[in-house]
């Protein structure tokens, strides 16, 4: 019930009472309510649950805690 | 798709259950509480690959579970009137009221129709000014913003033939019952990433220096649960009890502020019945007085109604991690999916449920 899917933004449009967009995931795109997350542009990756974006997903902190992720999986140990 | 597949891998949750090999040095039992969280976890065996001190519990968070009997028997006495049209969310059609289910109103006629988000009932609503439009607005702090938009919308459209039957609830009061019981087994929590996403972490950081319980907020793919399992383990073995985000590429500390001021602007803090738990005080939402003409509970003057839950079901204390769905003598014979006897068989969330369809062949856990 709380399953919320990322999906990227191609297209944001104002429709004045609500902010929308084509959001595509995994190759199928659907209209998504974006007034929850007003800093979110076209091409961002957000979080989707029941129609509308829940979060922008912050790709430059989720790039460095996977790459922490890859460096445990090749033995590295993390630095603290 | 980004953002799914690489936190589906293979080799990062061996490295992880590795870690946490290593690390552990006794037993720990640790909660999820969200169903998704716990769907994951069946899902892809990963009690398997932890070590055998590591047990994992299941906790309440499945909001089409926890729904009251009251209120399913009030959906289904809204959704058979003349000239009604009741909107919900697919998952509630299937769940027993005490003498019916929606499903069954949908085949004796019934106007039931499923929606994906709450904004195709505000725009059902608008296309038939001559009915009286329901939406089911179940769910946790995830979805109450989107339902509080759905009523907001409607009021500033003035839709006067729009309502929404409220049944929302909050995960912190259930964690602080849990934690509150004499008989509570639960050493560390996964907080629900989505749920936080919406709320942030603050109420969890209370939380956990309150109760001195490592709480870590964590994702809802393998990867994430094994990394936010590694964090409670490595807490325990430190002897810390803090607040950390797993699931930091979409949950801040404050959450997401836009959402929540649309919710307090819509909805009010009120106790409410958790089926197979109980009255929980300040545990949901209710609508606001301003949005009256809105609840779905005053536009449709329904009776009081008093149910009781099946005797055998031992729903609530799988609910609090005290036991097993497998400890339950009903569990997939008296209780099956599909003619389910209480709240964690009830949707494909809930731990009964999740148990039946991954691991009702496994061998017994006591084995392990």
């Amino acid at each position: 019930m709380c399953l919320a899917v990322p999906g990227k933004i191609l297209e944001a449009t104002d429709l004045g009472i609500s902010r929308i967009a084509k959001v595509e995931f995994g190759g199928v795109t659907r209209q998504v309510n974006l007034d929850f997350v007003p800093e979110a542009q076209t091409g961002d990756y957000v979080l989707v649950h029941v129609g509308f974006a829940i979060s922008r997903i912050e790709e430059e902190e989720a790039r460095r805690t996977f790459e922490a992720l890859r460096e445990l999986e090749n033995g590295i140990p993390p630095e603290e | 798709m980004r953002y799914l597949d690489e936190y589906r891998d293979s080799g990062i949750a061996h490295a992880l259950a590795a870690r946490i090999r290593a690390r552990v040095t006794r037993p720990w039992t640790l909660m999820e509480i969200c169903g998704g969280q716990t769907h994951t976890i069946l899902r892809y065996g990963l009690p398997e690959l932890l070590p055998q001190q590591i047990e994992l519990v299941h906790g309440p968070g499945c909001p089409v579970c926890v729904a009251p009997l009251e209120i399913v028997d009030r959906a289904i006495e809204i959704a058979a009137r003349p000239g009604v049209i009741f909107v919900s969310y697919g998952d509630m059609l299937r769940v027993p009221g005490s003498r019916s289910d929606l499903l069954r109103v949908k085949a004796a006629g019934g106007d039931i129709r499923i929606a994906y988000s709450p904004l195709e009932a505000v725009r059902i609503a608008s296309e038939n000014p001559a009915r009286l439009v329901v939406f089911f607005g179940i769910g946790f702090e995830t979805t109450a913003p989107a339902n509080a938009m759905a009523v907001w919308q409607a009021k500033q459209h003035d839709l006067r033939n729009f309502s929404m039957l409220v049944s929302h609830v909050l995960v912190p009061p259930a964690m602080r019952l849990i934690l509150g019981s004499p008989t509570n087994r639960v050493q560390g929590f996964i907080a629900p990433g989505h749920v936080c996403t919406v709320m942030g972490f603050e109420e969890y950081e209370v939380l956990a220096a309150e109760f001195q319980v490592p709480i870590v907020v964590g994702g809802f793919e393998p990867v994430d649960l094994l990394e936010a399992i590694a964090m409670l383990v490595d807490q325990l073995e430190d002897g810390r009890a803090e607040l950390e985000n797993q699931y930091s590429r979409s949950v801040s500390r404050g959450g997401n502020q836009p959402a929540q001021q649309l919710m307090h602007e819509v909805f009010e803090i009120t106790d409410r019945q958790w089926r197979g738990i109980g009255a929980i005080p300040a545990s949901g939402y209710r609508l606001r007085e301003e949005y009256a003409a809105f609840d779905a509970e005053r536009v449709f003057a329904t009776e009081e109604i008093q149910v009781e839950e099946p005797p055998e079901c031992i729903a609530a204390l799988v609910m609090q991690g005290l036991k097993k769905p497998v400890d339950c003598p009903a569990f997939g014979t008296r209780c099956l999916p599909e003619r389910p006897l209480g709240a964690s068989m009830v949707s494909s969330e809930g731990a009964c449920a999740a148990y039946y369809a991954y691991r009702r062949h496994a061998a017994p856990e006591v084995a392990r």
